[in-house]
């Protein structure tokens, strides 16, 4: 009943194509895009928890949410399977340290893209064995890519700057007049900052994928004999489905390194990490972005809800308990969702949509 | 100059010049191996027989011992311990096959796979939940497995052999020809082989997949237990070992994923190159190459022969 498109008339092509064609959907965008750049900003600049909010859940929930859509674009569009991306975000972040430090002038959001393309350098490079194999085989050589990597963040001192405790400190970076990162920032600036980068670069994203590149990437992920019969490249379309991926990775990893966490140290970028954003692409829906940003949501929530639903109740649950919990719950969740709903959230909330099509009525 | 001659002259003139150290660093990398061909066994039994790849048996084999020591600590005797653990890994592979297993049936290999990542997920959560995190002590003594060390006097220098290793290499092979044995000679490992090869034809056959999937959990429970406890014995039992399974699966690549000798064959390369890797080549590197290089090697490995040295060729078909 609210859903419907009665009275909507495409009148020309390029509406009919559009990418959001019901206004519905386009006003539901609207509103969340004026929930995340104008509502928590203001909460958090105004509330007595809103630092807490900003720091510990939005801001993360942003970095997290791009790093897997960067995650969801490799496995859920293209489908190889990748268990490297923590490194691949820890390219990201170490890149962006270096060029900040050879180059502390250039504005820090130009630095955090362009180190992006250090991370798609790498992620070919690690991508080039696909060409040749597939699905498991794949995964282990996005693993060896993962503890290599790793390896190399600590080995390798030039990419912390010989600094003896390994880790890397972002200082305080001025951009536009304000003080954009580092301690003395303020979290609803950076917050702003992060927001808006994301949601570029999520809207590009969309753009990739339903263009030709992204119809490439599907066509591999579902048959990638019978589309190298059909003329996609494969060494094109996989080689490029690795370096996006990893750009957005490198580009979540090095806006957590900056804005969100203002330190890193290897084990930010470990293997947990990666099977943190495998977990949020499976349960949000792979092949979904939509999905990316409700698994994203899903798994970085969890653990605070744990932590804080019992505290209501009086009941108080010590930080390990709730790590326990929340690996458990975690766990059989993807169980379940692999059992019952292979597309993970995102599939329950395009159905949820389509009942709301003909609410109140079960069926039209 | 200096590099090439540090890279390919003077690994070899170290081992050459002191020829006792390089048979220890030959024989703790055998050691190692035997450990690594273990736990790639059970990858091997449940990927031979179910087709998929079970990314909890590295939790597998730390719950198996966690339940064997919380017994002996509860008070339970060693042998009876050992008995109540196998029972328990019996009734979890039975739940496995139940809750995991029966609702994927027919599912791509990928979704599988993911499935055994949650099940990894949720044991690690409930494993810890139950016994906490903290490390425990191996009950070495008190299962029969002997202690000490003997020494052997050879080129000038001595080597010294544990026991303890000496027996993980002897159950290790124990292990092994027992289950050549149950897959060549019995009705239910051909029922497995059966099941590995084509689970439809299986089932027309008469075979009964869940009793078959059960079993094989069950055996690759056992081998798990074995696992822990003689990876428990050399270090203690904590939660660490679960990622140190993860280089089971370079083991795999190496030597085939449905290949038994393959496992035990690909174990023992990867465990002796890459101590004589690390302890040769490792001080170029600045140390801690062991955590990567027998991912390289498998790399190296998938390039040229993706199968493996004894696996099955990959065949793709439309």
């Amino acid at each position: 009943m609210i859903y419907r498109e009665v009275g909507q008339f495409k009148t020309d092509y390029k509406s009919d194509s559009a990418t959001f064609p019901i206004a519905q959907d386009r006003m539901g965008i609207a509103v969340m895009l004026v929930l995340a750049l104008v509502v928590v900003p203001l909460y958090g600049h105004y509330s007595s928890n809103g630092e807490f909010f900003i720091n510990g859940v939005m801001m993360p929930f942003m970095i997290f949410s791009l790093a897997t859509v960067g995650l969801n674009i490799l496995m859920g569009y293209a489908g190889q399977l990748s268990l490297g991306t923590g490194a691949f975000s820890g390219v990201g972040a170490y890149a962006c340290y270096k060029l900040f430090t050879y180059f502390p002038d250039v504005n820090i959001i130009l630095l955090v893209l362009a180190s992006g393309f250090f991370a798609a350098g790498v992620g070919i490079i690690f991508g080039l064995p696909s060409l040749r194999i597939k699905g498991l085989y794949l995964a282990v050589t996005t693993l060896a890519a993962q503890f290599f990597l790793e390896w190399c963040f600590i080995r390798v001192e030039w990419l912390y700057n010989y600094d003896p405790s390994g880790a890397i400190i972002v200082p305080d970076i001025m951009s536009f007049g304000f003080v954009i990162a580092g301690p003395r920032a303020d979290p609803v600036v950076k917050y702003l900052v992060v927001a808006l980068l994301v949601i570029a670069m999520t809207w590009v994203a969309s753009n990739i994928i339903q263009g030709r590149i992204g119809r490439a990437w599907m066509m591999i992920r579902d048959m990638d004999i019978a589309a190298e019969l059909m003329g996609v490249k494969p060494l094109a379309a996989k080689l490029s489905a690795f370096a996006v991926s990893s750009f957005y990775c490198g580009v979540a990893g090095a806006l957590m390194v900056f804005f969100w966490l203002g330190a890193a140290e290897v084990e930010s970028f470990d293997i947990n990490h990666s099977f943190l954003f495998l977990f949020m692409v499976i349960i949000g829906g792979m092949g979904s972005l939509i999905g990316s940003f409700m698994g994203a949501a899903f798994i970085w929530v969890l653990p605070i809800v744990i932590k804080f639903l019992p505290a209501t109740f009086g009941v108080e649950v010590s930080a390990a308990t709730v790590e326990h919990v929340n690996f458990m719950i975690v766990g059989a969740l993807i169980i379940f969702f692999l059992a019952i709903e292979p597309h993970g959230l995102a599939r329950l909330w395009q159905l949820g949509k389509e009942k709301l099509r003909v609410w109140p009525f079960p069926y039209a | 100059m200096e590099m090439l001659n540090s890279i390919f002259i003077a690994p070899f003139m170290d081992m050459g010049s002191d020829w006792s150290f390089f048979i220890q660093v030959l024989w703790e990398g055998f050691v190692q191996g035997t450990l690594y061909a273990l736990i790639a066994l059970g990858f091997v039994l449940i990927f031979k027989a179910s087709g998929v790849f079970n990314f909890a048996q590295g939790i597998m084999v730390v719950l198996a011992v966690l339940v064997l020591v919380g017994l002996y600590e509860l008070g339970v005797p060693a042998w009876l311990s050992l008995i109540l653990t196998i029972g328990f890994m019996g009734l979890l592979a039975v739940g496995i096959e139940r809750i995991v297993l029966r609702p994927l049936v027919n599912q791509h290999d990928a979704i599988l796979l993911m499935a055994t990542i949650g099940l990894a997920r949720f044991l690690i959560g409930a494993g810890q939940f139950i016994f906490g995190g903290e490390n425990r002590a191996m009950i070495t003594e008190e299962i029969g497995l002997p202690v000490g060390a003997s020494e052997a006097e050879m080129f000038e220098g001595v080597v010294f052999f544990e026991h303890l290793d000496i027996s993980a290499v002897v159950i290790a092979a124990l292990m092994v020809t027992a289950l050549a044995i149950f897959f060549n000679k019995t009705r239910i490992g051909r029922a497995l082989r059966a099941v590995a090869d084509d689970h439809q034809a299986a089932l027309s056959v008469g075979i009964s997949l869940n009793q078959i999937w059960a079993i094989v959990w069950f055996a690759a429970g056992i081998v798990a237990l074995v696992t822990g406890i003689m990876w428990g014995a050399r270090s203690d039992v904590s939660f660490a070992l679960e990622i140190i399974a993860l280089k089971a699966l370079a083991v795999l690549i190496i030597g085939g994923f449905t290949s038994i000798p393959g496992a035990i064959i690909a174990g023992i390369i990867v465990g002796v190159l890459e101590k004589i890797f690390e302890i040769f080549w490792g001080p170029l590197f600045g140390g801690g190459v062991e955590a990567w290089f027998a991912y390289l090697l498998a790399l190296i490995f998938l390039l040229f022969r993706p199968q493996g040295l004894f696996g099955e060729k990959i065949i793709e078909r439309i």
